[in-house]
């Protein structure tokens, strides 16, 4: 987890398009320069970046359910919930449900998992549309190569 | 028709808190009643949803865009309806 470049997610551990379900794992890291102001004296992950990494989890669904011809771009959170504090060093068991794929958006139901307990979950809506730009698209299958995607599935998919 | 209208009504009344006795069939969801894309998006989910099909958002803004269609056809109430009965009686066909 790289908190600021936004790099989430250290891998992703299952993906299964049968039943559009994925899960991803992620450790907070140790230290990190918004830990300085989030909080001095007693860091904590932000909600937003936990947000953040259910979006992120539910995007590579949404990828690999698209054959990464689509790009998945946040559009909503709803019954956001954070129930814990997350401290550094805490590790990030993520997971989603495409809940529905629709006609340029699609619907997840997300939540996190410390030590198999829940401690945040959110529905999250997408817009979903071809990507923008190549660079974008380049950087994304880079990136699911740092996360170990299973590119097996989707052409098994 | 009439069944559906109500059905939608009630989504959208419910979704983006407008009072359902300002929809009506003429009404354009997007002029009149005001609905942003955004809340366009919760309301084809919850019109997908209770209708079990999939409203072909892509494919109508296309249209829109292109000059092929006005957003009167799929954005009026009653013609939104009537697309919705369409798509309806073609998933049972």
């Amino acid at each position: 987890m790289r908190l600021e470049y936004f790099q989430l997610l250290d891998r992703i551990v299952e993906l299964d398009l049968a039943n559009r379900t994925i899960r991803t794992e992620a450790t907070v890291p140790l230290e990190s320069t918004i830990f300085q102001g989030h909080f001095p004296g007693y860091p904590l992950m932000p909600g937003v970046l936990l947000l953040e990494t259910m979006a992120q989890t539910s995007g590579w669904l949404i990828i690999a359910l698209t054959k990464f011809e689509r790009m998945p771009f946040l559009a909503a959170f709803k019954e956001a919930k954070l129930r814990t504090f997350i401290p550094p060093g805490t590790k990030l068991s993520a997971s989603a449900k495409l809940e529905h794929e629709g006609s340029g958006y699609a619907v997840a139901q997300a939540e996190i998992r410390v030590d198999g307990k829940v401690t945040c979950d959110c529905d999250i809506t997408f817009r979903v549309v071809h990507f923008p730009a190549p660079d974008l698209k380049s950087y994304m299958q880079k990136e699911a190569e740092r996360l170990q995607f299973p590119m097996g599935a989707i052409a098994d998919g | 028709m009439s069944s559906t209208f109500d059905t939608v009504a009630k989504i959208i009344a419910e979704t983006c808190d407008i009072p359902i006795e300002t929809i009506t069939p003429e009404s354009h969801a997007i002029n009149d009643l005001g609905i942003d894309s955004l809340d366009f998006l919760d309301i084809a989910f919850a019109i997908d949803k209770a209708f079990g099909i999939k409203l072909p958002l892509e494919q109508w803004t296309q249209e829109v865009n292109d000059g092929k269609a006005t957003t009167e056809q799929y954005f009026v109430m009653k013609n939104l309806c009537a697309r919705i009965d369409e798509l309806v009686a073609a998933k049972g066909a």
